[in-house]
């Protein structure tokens, strides 16, 4: 067995500091088994969210060598440990208690979002029909475990503060789920351009690095949206077309 | 979205916890896109040296083609222009690179690389930025990179008109000036790099949306093959564009070099 120290935050909403805990490691193990072995042996009250140790709860998202990552899908073998392995939460929500962030922000963003609105249904049946073509590429945003890493290494939630006028990649996958939805009838476009602020994006494409989903949240959801948004707000060749469109 | 509850301070420029040497790829960034600027530039400003006719060989640089005015046979509508300020340095260049420099700086990919190599906006994942003000895209001035599309409508043209240059390359002129078809090492540098920007182009993230993607319903879509044809080309657009700016720039100096005599074009066949 290997003997590893992990420097782990410590601390409340008026601050805290990284603490040492020196443990041994064995085969197999993720952060999130040294995390409770930490909490079971050296520091009982130690705070930690996790729930499923599979990588579908989306709970125990942190930042691991600053990298931001679900604790119980990173395995110690994946990551340098000869170095202190430092764990802190995440950067963009504000501290509960040691790992444990607030992230009801992105609760109360999600119900500012217009919810699906199908259109009527086409059988006399009552039910709706979907190609399988059509509803593929939105399976792919349904895979989304709200774990928030997305919202995390987003530059604009975590550098610049940007919560009041921009909802975050994970919002826009949502978002483009229910846009793209061949069922679909309500517009987002003027929500995204203003009050959801997609602009702010820049394609920096570290959403889609992080995502333990492995969901291509920049090119399949928010570049399309960026298009989408074009199309109605910045496109007068495409005004003119759909008119002429219109007229035939 | 009001959420007094969020408020976090911002990282120092540099600040991160990242043990990697996530410095690297903005640095390979910075210096590869700079490398291509400070040539495309000096390219660009010569005006000369720009098509070899050399053993019956018809090579233009893709940075001169297609040539509006210029001296070369290849200019469609003659020499400099009269109306041309006298002050202003001139080059035929300057009526090209417009188009490929507004596609490329509006492309998606670059966006997202220069944003990080040259603005620090931010230097990479999850390191901080240590600035006060951000705008991104939802103001001026870059609000203009929405202008995409337009500039993706002029490389689509261009993709014909480099495809022209690179069938004309097939044809070389005996003494007495009859052609005959033929392939040297320049006839599959400018082919390579048509058929590389194309690639490029085909699989830029416009061009998907408005083949297709665009609509909520591919299945109703008159060319569903193209939108995955498009999406097949788009998850490799990195790959593409830093190919594509390689090779046509190595497309520049092949040609600038010939002219020049230093290399010597070999005919296949």
């Amino acid at each position: 067995m290997k003997t590893v120290t992990f420097r782990i935050w410590r601390g409340e909403t008026d601050g805290g500091k990284l603490v040492d805990y020196t443990t041994e490691i064995s085969d197999g193990m993720v952060v999130l088994d040294v995390v409770h072995k930490i909490q079971a042996t050296q520091a009982n009250d130690l705070a930690c969210r996790w729930n499923c140790k599979a990588g579908k709860c989306g709970s125990c998202s942190a930042e691991i060598n600053g990298v931001p990552k679900l604790m119980c899908m990173t395995r110690l073998d994946q990551i340098p440990i000869e170095q202190p392995v430092t764990i802190t939460p995440m950067k963009a929500f504000p501290i509960v208690r040691d790992l444990v962030t607030d992230v009801s922000w992105n609760f109360r963003v999600k119900k500012q979002i217009k919810p699906f609105k199908p259109c009527a249904p086409q059988g006399e049946d009552g039910a709706w029909r979907m190609m399988q073509e059509d509803v593929e590429r939105v399976q792919e945003f349904r895979k989304c475990i709200e774990c928030f890493l997305c919202q995390d290494v987003c530059h604009v939630l975590r550098d610049h503060n940007k919560h009041e006028e921009f909802i975050g990649p994970r919002f826009l996958v949502y978002t483009a789920a229910l846009e793209m939805h061949p069922l679909d009838t309500e517009d987002r476009l003027p929500e995204l351009k203003q009050a959801h602020g997609i602009g702010y994006c820049n394609i920096t494409k570290c959403c889609t690095k992080v995502c333990p989903e492995h969901i291509t949240i920049t090119d399949n959801a928010i570049i399309p949206l960026k298009e989408r948004v074009v199309d109605e707000f910045y496109d007068p060749l495409g005004w003119l077309w759909k008119l002429l469109r219109k007229k035939d | 979205m009001p959420n007094p509850s969020v408020s976090i301070e911002p990282p120092a420029f540099g600040q991160t916890l990242r043990r990697d040497v996530w410095w690297v790829q903005p640095l390979a960034v910075f210096l590869g896109f700079s490398a291509f600027i400070v040539y495309s530039t000096w390219a660009a400003l010569q005006g000369a040296h720009y098509w070899f006719d050399g053993n019956g060989a018809d090579y233009v640089s893709p940075f001169y083609s297609p040539e509006i005015f210029g001296n070369s046979p290849h200019a469609l509508f003659g020499p400099k222009p009269g109306w041309w300020p006298a002050w202003l340095i001139f080059s035929p260049a300057f009526f090209v690179l417009w188009v490929p420099a507004g596609f490329r700086f509006t492309c998606y990919y670059y966006r997202g690389a220069y944003y990080k190599a040259f603005s620090a906006d931010p230097l990479n994942c999850a390191v901080g930025e240590g600035r006060k003000t951000y705008l991104g895209e939802q103001y001026f001035p870059f609000l203009l990179q929405n202008a995409h599309r337009y500039f993706l409508y002029l490389a689509l043209a261009f993709i014909f008109l480099l495809g022209h240059d690179a069938w004309k390359a097939l044809w070389f002129k005996d003494a007495a000036g009859v052609a005959h078809f033929g392939v040297g090492i320049g006839t599959l540098v400018l082919a390579v790099n048509v058929v590389l920007l194309a690639g490029y182009t085909c699989g830029c993230h416009s061009l998907r949306h408005l083949i297709g993607g665009f609509r909520d319903k591919l299945s109703k879509s008159p060319c569903s093959s193209c939108y995955n044809a498009v999406s097949c080309l788009n998850r490799r657009h990195m790959l593409w564009a830093w190919v594509s700016l390689f090779w046509v720039g190595f497309s520049d100096v092949y040609v600038r070099l010939c002219s020049m005599g230093i290399w010597h074009d070999v005919r296949l066949f």
